[in-house]
């Protein structure tokens, strides 16, 4: 991967090393989301882990090289688009059964990775609002500068 | 169906505009005003709906059964505070539409404002203790960030008094309903209550008593807890005072305390009587402060710590006529309360000073604004044709009847003061010689419309008085507060009181 | 017992803290602080003593009845959300106000009085 600003961030020890840790936190957040309705963790739980794998890469190469990457203004979009997501999936579940938010897909086997109806749909919605809500509280609040101007 | 409406709508509206308006903003106002229009109709629909549900209308989310879930509750008391928050907020959102091009940043306020209004309806409708919480959480979030919308150094520095003092009191709430929950196993509100009547008073309750009052009691600005006001609700912008000052103090203040106490905890007379002793110190130190006030929105600030005193007491009188006068002023003041500050708005934007020294012969200039701010004066102050008088006069024979003379005889005195200083407003800057602050802009339309509907409003509202509207509106409403426990009997029924499965 | 009126105790000391300091990061601070005991707190009324996950697995049939409660620790998770929110608004906050006044020092920052 090019870096166009080689003299942010960290060391060149922590560079090395985050190139190969960065991909493993991530994954594991996305592991914690998928299987959020089987085992402890969830959304929320893997949102954050998502989240810190940007903050991650964030500290040690420097917020040029993730927001050459990234597009703040994407974040943003997709983030409101996750909660309007969120709030349809309620929306649906009450005209289908009448009680917000109620599950109106089939609930399937227990113990099996497609199950508990809407739940797994609403894990992977509530990661990304939170994966992008946090990395953006996280930037922002970096991106202060002591005076103004 | 209907209820959850109150509470997707807005939310839904809030995240559009983040969505959509960031690039056009007039977009934002759009939205803003629509889901704002629509609520205040639903609001308007659910009101006249509910006598023939039985006057309660109770909503299972996802479809399990209470205490499993949370609920969503109408009933006569929370559909009234329904309509007075979204007519207020739709008045608000309207009269924004122009007032925001003074500032940056137009998508952010509407979508932070649609947060505050999401807040305010599932503070009123819930019927679960942590759900309230983080309603009352949300609103009060984005109350913070729109304090501190236009970031000088005023407003940050007001917004960091409310945060602090705002996330002190949340977590002493929080800790209350923990203890709550750690009695009754349940956070349901009804269910709590149920346990309670049942299982006797513990002592731990006296605890919890202590800890809602204080976190409650800061929302509402009653006086020991009132230092955050005046600073926060004048920094805010025009629409957003109106808003804080008209609608949510009393949601998150007077409507929860009103709810908790009298609906779950069945009115206990200590609580009243502490209540009592507060509303009496906030109308008293609220109106005495307001004198010396030379900022416009600052007095107004200040008033309110002295008219929301009144609401109080009018409950914890604990006696019908006491209730319905604390439930006529909690809407009267919405009303005339948020036609004051906006009219400060108004003059704000045409004079770029709110300093009432500089001020002066404005009602020349600002004919709209001088005559609907003549108008909110006189309803304050309880001159008779206007919507204020009936209240404050209820609320003085409410506390002579039940015996509390000095009360009664302070609140009328009190009133004068109102006077004194409301006419202070009117001859520094409306009338009286000119100032040296010049006129630079006109008031938009969109401006005087909200200012001439909120004044025609505070003349209306006085019909509610009229005996057969009175008696099948407002008598419910009074009966939902003074029953009691009434509120845990109707919600009974619903509750699924197996063992777990 | 003893254990909940710690979790009092260390309520007071955040309830000091932001009434007392007069660093504005030592106020976010001592408002941490009072969250994090009424989380201790929620967290200590699901326990229940030989009491084990609230989790349904494979081969592991736990009765209800044995399970911690799994509510407090659901509305644990929802403050601490709601706490990283408040941290961050009045974090933001502090850095605006510090630009403005180039200080952290309540007694300095006094634009409001009354």
């Amino acid at each position: 991967m090019q870096n166009n600003f080689p003299n942010e961030g960290m060391s060149v020890i922590v560079k090395t090393i985050t190139r190969f840790t960065v991909w493993l936190i991530f994954l594991y957040g996305l592991y914690i989301v998928i299987h959020g309705h089987l085992s402890p963790g969830g959304g929320f739980a893997g949102g954050v882990i998502v989240a810190l794998s940007y903050v991650h890469l964030t500290l040690a190469y420097g917020k040029n090289f993730v927001l050459e990457r990234v597009d703040k203004f994407a974040m943003n979009s997709l983030e409101a688009i996750a909660a309007i997501l969120i709030v349809l999936t309620g929306i649906v579940g009450l005209y289908i059964t009448g009680y917000f938010f109620a599950n109106f897909m089939g609930v399937g086997k227990l113990y099996t990775l497609l199950s508990a109806g809407y739940i797994p749909m609403l894990n992977i919605f509530i990661c990304v609002k939170v994966g992008m809500g946090l990395y953006l509280v996280f930037y922002y609040l970096a991106s202060f500068k002591p005076k103004e101007g | 169906m209907i209820l959850s409406q109150f509470i997707f709508v807005p939310l839904l509206a809030a995240f559009l505009i983040v969505l959509f308006a960031r690039k056009k903003e007039n977009f934002a106002a759009a939205i803003a005003l629509a889901a704002c229009a629509w609520i205040l109709i639903v609001s308007f629909i659910a009101f006249f709906k509910l006598p023939s549900h039985g006057g309660m209308i109770l909503n299972n989310t996802s479809g399990w059964k209470i205490p499993y879930t949370i609920c969503l509750i109408l009933d006569n008391l929370s559909s009234f505070m329904l309509i007075v928050v979204n007519l207020v907020a739709f008045l608000s959102a309207f009269y924004a539409i122009q007032y925001i091009n003074h500032f940056t940043g137009k998508w952010n306020f509407f979508a932070l404002f649609m947060l505050m209004l999401t807040g305010m309806n599932g503070v009123i409708l819930t019927g679960d203790f942590f759900n309230l919480y983080v309603f009352m959480e949300i609103s009060l979030f984005s109350a913070y960030a729109l304090v501190a919308f236009g970031t000088e150094s005023e407003e940050l520095e007001a917004a960091f008094k409310y945060a602090t003092m705002g996330a002190i009191t949340s977590t002493m709430i929080l800790f209350g309903i923990g203890i709550l929950y750690s009695y009754t196993s349940t956070l349901t509100m009804a269910d709590v209550g149920l346990q309670l009547r049942s299982g006797g008073t513990p002592k731990m309750i006296f605890l919890v008593y202590g800890l809602f009052i204080a976190g409650f009691g800061l929302k509402t600005a009653l006086v020991p807890f009132h230092a955050w006001l005046p600073d926060a609700h004048p920094s805010a912008p025009a629409p957003i005072s109106a808003m804080l000052s008209g609608v949510l103090i009393k949601t998150l203040g007077v409507y929860a305390l009103v709810r908790i106490f009298f609906n779950v905890f069945g009115a206990p007379t200590v609580v009243l009587q502490i209540l009592m002793l507060l509303g009496t110190l906030s109308i008293v130190i609220g109106g005495f402060l307001s004198i010396v006030q030379w900022d416009f929105k600052r007095l107004l600030g200040f008033s309110s710590v002295s008219q929301i005193g009144y609401v109080v007491i009018g409950f914890a009188l604990g006696t019908p006529l006491g209730i319905l006068g604390g439930i006529l002023h909690l809407f009267y003041h919405a009303i005339f309360k948020s036609l004051l500050f906006l009219d400060s708005g108004a003059v704000e934007y045409a004079t770029d000073t709110r300093d009432l020294r500089q001020l002066g012969g404005l009602s020349k200039e600002l004919k709209v604004t001088s005559a609907t701010n003549m108008v909110g004066t006189l309803s304050i102050s309880g001159i008779p044709p206007f919507n204020g008088f009936f209240s404050k006069l209820i609320i003085i024979i409410a506390c002579i009847s039940a015996g509390r003379i000095v009360i009664g005889i302070i609140a009328a005195l009190v009133s004068i003061v109102t006077l004194a200083y409301f006419l202070k407003v009117q001859k520094h800057a409306f009338y009286g010689k000119k100032g040296s602050a010049k006129v630079l802009e006109k008031v938009p339309f969109a401006m005087k419309t909200a200012m001439i509907i909120l004044a025609a409003l505070c003349l209306i509202s006085s019909a509610i008085m009229i005996p057969s509207i009175r008696k099948n509106y407002l008598n419910p409403i009074v009966e939902t507060v003074m029953g009691r426990t009434s509120y845990i009997d109707k919600v009974e029924p619903y509750l699924d009181n197996g063992s777990v499965k | 017992m003893i254990l909940y009126l710690m979790c009092f105790f260390l309520f007071l000391v955040g309830v000091y803290g932001a009434i007392t300091k007069r660093d504005l990061i030592k106020i976010i601070l001592a408002i941490g602080i009072m969250g994090y005991s009424v989380n201790l707190f929620l967290v200590l009324l699901a326990y229940r003593t030989g009491a084990l996950v609230p989790i349904l697995k494979k081969g592991l049939d736990i009765p209800a009845s044995m399970m911690v409660d799994p509510l407090p620790q659901a509305i644990v998770l929802t403050s601490i959300v709601i706490e990283l929110g408040i941290t961050a608004l009045m974090a933001a906050l502090a850095i605006r106000i510090y630009q403005k006044y180039d200080t952290f020092d309540i007694t300095k920052i006094r634009r409001l009085q009354g």
